[in-house]
């Protein structure tokens, strides 16, 4: 056994426990600037594990440290800094706006960063699962995190409706993939993903076996928010605070496909292989789902909760790819996303933290109250549409390129390519309502006061336009490290 | 650096310095985007100039490595059929940019996105990249739809913007899907166009696979067009868009749909592409016949230059179908004179709109008496359009129709009407409704175009299909040595027996097999180009 290689893991979850210690001591005025603490922390982390490379497994093979964990880790790092940077503005008291914003946050903001920091860590944890105990666990860990950041705003009935949506829908589905778990491990006696893999195969035909494998699948398809299990995703991206909904629409779609790709490429692939006609119709009936409803959606961030659902249609394309090439596009699109989404939730966060909700309206005007804003949120909406030259387009001809290659084995490939497609026309109409809204709007803007920005603000949105750009321009880069970090797959 | 990337990179660069000019510096962005555009102009005729005729492979190339696991690099360079095709571009965006001045509300972003079409189209026409070939595409045809929502006019703007972001979103998409398959099944792994037309010799694409993916980028490029029965967005997009952007988008980013077809679809897919022309052939009579009726039916001076527009894209389409050395060679060159035609055409009656805040045919009249440039230019135009010899559309249609004749007997004949009585019937019909007969009083007082700068667009668009039509052997020199080349990877299966061979491919055989000979079976032609 080898505890080094959970070094990271034990760090973080010490950064967390140290920021609830700190909550003690800290000056109620001053608790906001613990999250640049913790970030700088997490950034200390990830410079420093920029260097290691020791790969292996430890605890009898349930944690795994191979490229793709330390793909994935990196990137939750990221987005774990970016969003606890949007945290410190979002929980801004601002200049006495109403008493109902300014006690929000303040009450217990070190206690969310902490829990940001833990949901972290179970994003670690799923990153290196190589067995369904892991697997279960780290989710747990996520999912439970987020039911108290989703309902964190206590003051706002919104908050605590979509808290109680995720509560309700995440314990049912954990309780499907339970049952699902059990019934695996009652008919071929294996948890850890290798040895699995070793027996599926006689199990193929077995019903109850899978059965078993499905209803695990229920559990991830509910993490990335996949049709049939879409159904809480607007609702409690609409109510959490805009931090966590950008952290869950990042960070726990990323880690659900992470654990995808292990229970399908590396527990069962000899039964993967018979799913393609599933994958590529639960892949095009989410692209379709989430841009159809995204379409006539007012609310910002319900806009992007549909339109997250669409995206994970999207990357569904490259799970039923079934091909290295299809991981690798899945690495490089999500990577592109983080920074496009974070971008698009950090101007959210600076722009509506003080209105009731999120409607596109308030957006009037945003161009004369700050250009920065505009351009960023601009450029993040041209991004998610896939339009050249922003990181969106390029992960999106990758995906398609991966389902296209698979085309002559089964012709579904290219329906599913065209309803990707027809997918993206769709998206052009809302990302363009909302490029609309910001410079050309008719409705009257109703606060035309310049936004100021802080210093870390700006900060922020320079890592994320770079970001978008980057991976955009320059995709050499992360293409090589996508398909260097699949190759742990095996396939 | 090669002077391509020059030729594309100032319009980009020029973007991307106006985006931090404040917007209340209004002389500045103007003058960023006339002088970034006319530096490319300048560019491209100098390119141009020192083009050599007649040498082997492509000139000015440079190529960059962009994501070497796959096979895309940057890699622009120029042979015959381009040259003209970014020549002309490089103009019609200058023009263009003079046009401008007729948007008075947030300069700022308008020419930042018209900077950004111009780079992009640019360097699509310049690319010998798959890859960037689209990727460059789509950037300049993005800001066609937000430029046509924005500042577009009239009451259906917002339809038109609809219906067109609609259309071409999805012809894109639909040829971007064509070339990744294309891609993926040559086996090549690689996205340059010279290697995997070189790949592709040795070693064709199954026929199953190219009945596929040939459709795909004919109909894929052919919504780019606006080929019938998918014109539909066309007329009302470009009656609805402010000048510049119909200019640059109806002069230069349409015929990005036809070069496709040249550059890539026949050379790499021969089989499928002789089996698909048959069908082409009679696709664009739809365009020249029930198009060019539809126009003759407008009462609006801007659908009718939409509508003749697409009715001529059904020649260009009719000297792609012929799939011989001449018609190919006639098909480019109406692409290059298009480009001038449709610019100047929409330029003016821009101008007329900014006068008059109209475009109706029957609230116009006797517009020369008080324009005399500006009308004058607008029946030259016209007569331009007919296909009067002495201007650069002529000699292309007349090069198609010869070319055409010998494998498209019928369809000629018919396509002949369209050329020359539809189109003359609307045309003079549009001009002397708008420039003769009783002026209206209210339209007494309106201005000819005054200074230098106004009169410039017009005059520089007017000169160059004056002198492509009075100097053809300009462009055909240049565009018959590349043209022979895919003429010859066209229909090589049927030389070499796989197909039925047609009577219809006998003079492009005979002009390429024979190598020297084949340039005096050229020479043979020219008198013909050049009898105006």
């Amino acid at each position: 056994m080898n505890l080094s290689l959970i070094n990271l893991e034990i760090w973080v979850i010490a950064l967390g426990l140290v920021l609830m210690l700190a909550d003690f001591w800290m000056p109620a005025e001053r608790k906001r600037f613990l999250g640049y603490a913790a970030a700088a922390a997490l950034a200390m982390l990830l410079v420093m594990n920029l260097g290691n490379c020791a790969t292996g497994t430890a605890f009898n093979g349930m944690f795994v440290e191979d490229g793709l964990a330390v793909f994935f880790k990196r990137f939750f790092i990221v987005a774990a800094i970016l969003v606890l940077f949007m945290a410190v503005e979002f929980s801004d008291p601002g200049s006495a706006r109403g008493f109902a914003e300014a006690s929000r946050m303040a009450s217990g903001i070190s206690e969310y960063y902490s829990l940001i920091v833990f949901a972290l860590s179970g994003m670690l944890f799923a990153a290196s699962a190589n067995n369904f105990a892991m697997l279960f666990v780290s989710i747990e860990l996520i999912t439970v995190t987020f039911y108290v950041l989703t309902s964190f705003q206590r003051g706002r009935l919104v908050s605590l409706e979509a808290g109680v949506k995720y509560l309700i829908l995440g314990a049912l589905s954990s309780a499907f993939m339970v049952y699902g778990i059990a019934l695996v491990w009652g008919t071929t006696g294996k948890l850890n993903f290798n040895e699995l893999a070793l027996v599926a195969g006689p199990f193929a035909g077995n019903k109850i076996f899978l059965l078993g494998m499905v209803l695990v699948l229920v559990g991830l398809g509910f993490k990335i928010a996949a049709f049939p299990f879409q159904i809480w995703a607007p609702d409690v991206y609409q109510g959490a605070p805009t931090p966590t909904t950008a952290f869950l629409a990042v960070g726990s779609k990323a880690a659900g496909f992470v654990l995808l790709l292990r229970v399908l490429f590396t527990a069962i692939p000899s039964v993967t292989a018979h799913w393609a006609n599933p994958l590529i119709i639960i892949s095009g009936i989410t692209i379709l789902y989430g841009n159809l409803c995204a379409m006539p959606q007012r609310n910002l961030k319900r806009l992007l909760g549909y339109s997250s659902i669409a995206h994970a249609g999207y990357l569904l394309l490259g799970v039923a790819a079934l091909s290295a090439s299809g991981q690798a596009a899945i690495l490089y699109y999500l990577s592109g996303y983080l920074f496009t989404v974070l971008a698009a939730f950090t101007v959210i966060c600076l722009v509506m933290r003080h209105l009731e909700n999120e409607d596109i309206s308030a957006l009037a005007g945003l161009n004369q109250r700050s250009p920065l804003l505009a351009t960023t949120l601009t450029l993040a909406m041209v991004s998610l549409a896939g339009i050249p030259p922003m990181a969106g387009f390029f992960g999106k001809f990758l995906l398609l390129k991966a389902v296209l290659e698979q085309g002559a084995t089964n012709p579904g490939y290219y329906c599913l390519a065209f309803t990707a497609l027809a997918g993206v026309v769709m998206s052009l109409y809302y990302y363009g309502g909302v490029i609309r809204a910001i410079y050309w709007s008719k409705d009257a803007p109703a606060d035309l006061s310049p936004i100021l920005l802080s210093g870390p603000a700006k900060v922020t949105i320079a890592i994320c336009i770079a970001g978008m750009f980057w991976i955009g321009l320059f995709p050499s880069v992360m293409v090589n490290l996508a398909t260097e970090a699949v190759k742990a797959l095996g396939i | 650096m090669s002077i391509l990337t020059y030729i594309l990179g100032w319009p980009l660069l020029a973007a991307l310095v106006l985006v931090f000019v404040p917007r209340n510096y209004r002389v500045i962005i103007r003058a960023v985007a006339l002088l970034a555009t006319f530096i490319s102009m300048l560019l491209a005729v100098k390119m141009f100039c020192q083009f050599v005729t007649g040498h082997a492979g492509y000139q000015f190339e440079q190529q960059i490595p962009w994501v070497e696991s796959l096979g895309i690099s940057y890699h622009v360079g120029v042979d015959g059929l381009n040259v003209g095709l970014i020549l002309m571009g490089a103009i019609v965006a200058f023009a263009a940019a003079c046009c401008s001045f007729e948007i008075q509300s947030r300069e700022k972003e308008f020419y930042i996105l018209l900077l950004v079409m111009t780079g992009g189209i640019l360097g699509a026409f310049a690319s010998l990249d798959l890859f960037f070939f689209y990727f460059l595409h789509e950037l300049a045809l993005v800001p066609t739809f937000i430029m046509i929502g924005v500042w577009g006019r009239g009451e259906r703007k917002n339809y038109a913007t609809f219906q067109i972001t609609l259309y071409l979103s999805i012809g894109a998409l639909i040829a971007l899907i064509g070339l990744i398959a294309l891609y993926l099944q040559s086996g090549a792994n690689t996205f340059d166009i010279p290697k995997l037309i070189e790949y592709v010799q040795s070693h064709p694409l199954a026929a199953h696979s190219q009945n596929f993916i040939f459709p795909l980028l004919l109909f894929g490029f052919g919504i780019l067009v606006s080929l019938w029965p998918f014109h539909t967005w066309a007329p009302l997009g470009y009656g609805s868009a402010p000048s510049p952007t119909a200019m640059l988008h109806a002069g230069v980013l349409k015929k990005f749909g036809l070069y496709g077809l040249i550059r890539i679809a026949l050379p790499l897919m021969p089989q499928a592409a002789q089996h698909w022309m048959q069908i082409l052939a009679w696709l664009c009579l739809g365009n020249i016949l029930y198009v060019g009726w539809v126009a003759m039916r407008q009462r609006n001076l801007n659908l009718l230059i939409g509508n003749s527009s697409v009715a001529h894209m059904g020649f260009i389409f009719l000297g792609i179908a012929s799939l011989n050395l001449i018609g190919v060679t006639g098909a480019v060159v109406i692409m290059i004179a298009h480009g001038f035609l449709a610019a100047l055409t929409f330029g003016l009656s821009g101008y007329i709109y900014r006068q008059t805040g109209t475009l109706e045919m029957g609230e116009l009249g006797g517009l020369a008496r008080k324009l005399p440039f500006i009308g004058t230019a607008l029946l030259m135009a016209a007569l331009a359009g007919c296909g009067l010899p002495g201007f650069a559309n002529f000699v292309g249609e007349v090069t198609v129709f010869f070319g055409a004749w010998k494998v498209f007997p019928v369809v000629t004949g018919l396509a002949l009407w369209g050329a020359l009585l539809i189109g003359a019937l609307y045309m003079l019909r549009a001009m002397r409704n708008v420039l003769h007969g009783p002026l209206p009083e209210k339209w007494s007082g309106i201005p000819d175009a005054a200074h230098v700068w106004r009169k410039l667009p017009y005059a520089l668009l007017l000169a160059s299909l004056l002198v492509f039509g009075c100097f053809p052997g300009l462009l055909t020199e240049k565009i018959t040595p590349d043209a022979g080349k895919i003429v010859g990877m066209a229909t090589a299966e049927s030389r070499a027996g796989v197909l039925p061979a047609q009577a219809g491919f006998q003079p492009a055989k005979e002009n390429l097999s024979q190598g020297r000979d084949g340039l005096e079976g050229r020479r043979d032609a020219r008198p013909t180009l050049t009898a105006n």
